[in-house]
């Protein structure tokens, strides 16, 4: 492999862990309430469009105030975007999931369904149909590697969607593993009914789960219109997918899980466009998910299912 | 467990401050694309109404809730064991004869004198999606398994008729089997790869299924057309009867032969009949499979997998058939669909449709076939009879969907009446 062939091979890989890094940040909205009720939460896409629509709001208002401090503006718009989705994230949870907990199986997904409808058309309705462009919030970046006709760069943006995505997974994995909440929430998943017999507010614990995972696709949507600098009402249906699609080929369920499906569904679409074809990159994603299911029924770090009579 | 008025009024005024802090940044800001880029606009007023009518309707919905709830309370309780029984008996009983009531109205419909081309249009749709409702009802409603991408077959249908007649000019009789015949195979073919996936594994791969065949439709510009899709798709014909004005050369057209004088309605009642002839042919064959070994293992498959196999039942033959026929089903209905429209193109087959035909089977009770017709007739015309709220119209949808599900879990008709219902969920919550 010559110096050239090598550059482009690590242009694509930064730019596949930039994007794997957005979808695994989803991927464990749906990973998580899947382990807690055994539900795919279908409306969790349009949470992190949400996300992304607050973010825009909010970097709007910040211009128009005249706030120019780049920190500053960054650290208002997490904490607006993570404030409202959150509570996105809770009323979803309380108006269409929580009355249909014990109910058949598929009830609470055909909800989640309408309910993905009613927040895109919601969205559409009172913010316009069309793309909303934002100016650029983070410019430049550093070059890795100069060589003769190439070169290997990470912009800014893609070294902040890196760097704060290890700290939320760092963050997250002591909040699960090291606090009360943590234990109630692995105690729900193995059991809902003995965790409530032992004084576990399980509906609270729920309606937490549902929050925390909102809150990371709120980040998750700020992080993609600052790299994209330009979102519409449909951007969570496709995002929802390939998270969903990252949650799965990881073990659902599983947080390392999702987070490792989410990076390697980055790292084939930016190859796959990369080598082969930008328009049959979701073909592959979907194929090696279905290639892994064949392998692995239950995804790469998912624990097997033990099959109760 | 009646609550009193100030816990609805607490109740309802908590939700009523929540709407209007979710309503900040949607409904109380927008954003508008300038020259100067993004502006934020601002329409307070409508914050607080919503937080208003989600206050004062949450504070009703309560009222009516405890209501019902009374009401209920004060009903002599019939014997136990003896009513489900008896209800179960005096719902088959209804819905038998609103099944027989249903399809003489479908059967009358196009000869009323108030049907009109509207009408016909409407109800061709309503039975495509009746079509399509029962094909997905095989493989999710008795043989449980859940299918996501339900839409490719009825893709792979309409594209299966659309390239065999512009290309090799087959007509709509001859293309009708295979297309159900090539729709059958992909329904086989998909169901190898997850013949070892359970539950919800199969929600992705189903769903992975649905979006790979519309990407392909999409890119693959020389055989299909790609986002163009393909146009002048013969329409059908009655023992070579074509109902056009000007019949296409080696055909005669019904209005020369009979004599009536040439009316658009015809084809448009003609096309209705097909789709009606389908649907019932299709439920009947339906019916007729439940009586079968492999409509009794798909149920018995759906109820328990493990029992299945250790009375000899074979899983694979049974998941694959019932992919199969589903997916012949869809493929109908999408061959129909290419005949009716004469044009198809990848944007009617988003994952959109899968989420729709879904709803029907769900929403109608899975299994069955009257709740199918149900909410089929629901999901058309609920967005048609909401026309006047045009823009609104999808947002009342999304509501409605997530209401009935709240309201009727099991769907409007719910045929699967296990013999011991466990209520091992209901502590969870407590």
């Amino acid at each position: 492999m010559d110096a050239s062939a090598l550059g482009t091979f690590l242009q694509y890989l930064i730019n596949g862990l930039a994007l794997g890094a957005i979808y695994g940040l989803i991927a464990i909205g749906y990973t998580m309430v899947y382990g807690i009720i055994r539900m795919i939460n279908f409306a969790h896409g349009e949470i992190y469009m949400i996300g992304a629509f607050v973010a825009v709001t909010t970097f709007s208002i910040l211009a128009a105030a005249g706030v120019t401090s780049v920190p500053l503006a960054l650290l208002l718009v997490l904490v607006m975007a993570i404030a409202f989705t959150a509570a996105y994230g809770w009323t979803v949870e309380r108006v269409a999931y929580r009355p249909l907990r014990g109910a058949p199986k598929l009830a609470p997904l055909i909800s989640a369904i309408g309910m993905s409808i009613l927040l895109q058309n919601y969205v559409m309705q009172t913010q316009g149909a069309r793309p909303k462009p934002l100016a650029p919030v983070m410019n430049g970046g550093v070059t890795l590697w100069q060589g003769d006709g190439f070169a290997v760069n990470v912009s800014y943006i893609q070294l902040f969607i890196i760097l704060l995505t290890v700290a939320l997974m760092v963050g997250f994995t002591q909040l699960i593993n090291r606090t009360a909440l943590g234990r109630a929430q692995r105690a729900c998943e193995q059991d809902r009914t003995m965790a409530g017999l032992l004084g576990i507010n399980v509906d609270r614990t729920i309606s937490l789960t549902f929050v925390m995972g909102a809150a990371l696709a709120a980040v998750a949507g700020v992080l993609v219109t600052m790299y994209y600098g330009v979102i519409d009402f449909y951007i969570g249906f496709l995002a929802g997918m390939k998270a969903f699609t990252a949650a799965v080929l990881g073990g659902i369920g599983s947080l390392p899980g999702a987070m490792l499906g989410g990076l390697l569904i980055g790292l084939i679409e930016a190859f796959f466009t990369g080598y082969v074809s930008g328009a049959y990159k979701d073909v592959a994603s979907f194929s090696v998910l279905i290639l892994v299911l064949v392998f692995r029924p239950t995804g790469l770090l998912g624990r097997p299912d033990i099959e109760k009579v | 467990m009646a609550h009193s008025i100030q816990d609805h009024l607490k109740g309802s005024i908590i939700a009523g401050l929540l709407a209007m802090v979710l309503a900040v940044p949607f409904i109380g800001l927008y954003t508008v694309s300038t020259d100067q880029g993004l502006v934020v606009e601002q329409r307070w007023p409508w914050v607080f109404w919503s937080g208003l009518i989600v206050s004062v309707g949450s504070f009703l919905m309560g009222l009516a809730r405890d209501l019902l709830a009374a009401r209920r309370a004060a009903k002599p309780k019939l014997a136990a064991s003896a009513k489900p029984s008896r209800d179960d008996a005096l719902t088959a009983k209804l819905s038998k004869g609103f099944a027989i009531g249903i399809t003489l109205f479908a059967i009358t419909l196009p000869f009323m004198p108030f049907s009109d081309r509207y009408i016909m249009d409407v109800g061709t749709t309503v039975l495509i999606y009746v079509l399509l409702g029962m094909g997905l009802n095989v493989t999710v409603g008795l043989a449980g398994l859940l299918d996501l991408g339900f839409v490719a077959f009825y893709a792979i249908g309409a594209y299966s008729f659309a390239i065999l007649s512009t290309t090799l000019g087959w007509g709509f009789w001859v293309c009708l089997p295979l297309s159900g015949l090539i729709a059958a195979l992909f329904g086989a073919l998909l169901s190898m790869p997850i013949l070892r996936l359970r539950g919800d594994y199969l929600a992705i791969v189903t769903l992975g299924f649905g979006e790979i065949t519309r990407i392909v439709i999409l890119n693959w510009q020389s055989f299909t057309g790609g986002p163009a899709g393909i146009s002048g798709i013969p329409r059908p014909s009655l023992f070579g009867l074509s109902f056009d004005r000007r019949p296409p050369e080696g055909l005669t057209s019904f209005h020369e032969v009979t004599g009536i004088a040439f009316a658009t309605e015809h084809r448009l009642m003609f096309l209705y009949l097909i789709a009606l002839t389908l649907v019932l042919a299709a439920a009947w064959v339906i019916k007729r499979l439940r009586a079968l070994p492999i409509g009794r293992a798909w149920e018995a498959l759906r109820e328990d997998e493990i029992a299945c196999r250790s009375l000899g039942i074979n899983p694979v033959a049974s998941k694959v058939s019932a992919y199969a026929v589903g997916g012949m089903l869809g493929g109908f209905a999408g061959c129909f669909f290419a005949a009716r429209q004469g044009f198809v193109s990848p944007e009617s087959f988003g994952f959109i449709e899968s989420a729709l035909i879904l709803a029907i089977v769900v929403l109608g009770g899975m299994g069955s076939q009257i709740g199918v017709v149900i909410a089929a007739l629901f999901i058309v015309l609920l967005p048609e009879v909401g026309r006047e709220f045009a823009d609104f119209r999808m947002i009342v949808f999304g509501i409605a969907m997530i209401a009935i599900m709240v309201w009727r879990p099991g769907g409007l008709l719910s045929q699967r009446v296990p013999t011991i219902r466990l209520s091992s969920q209901k502590g969870a919550g407590a």
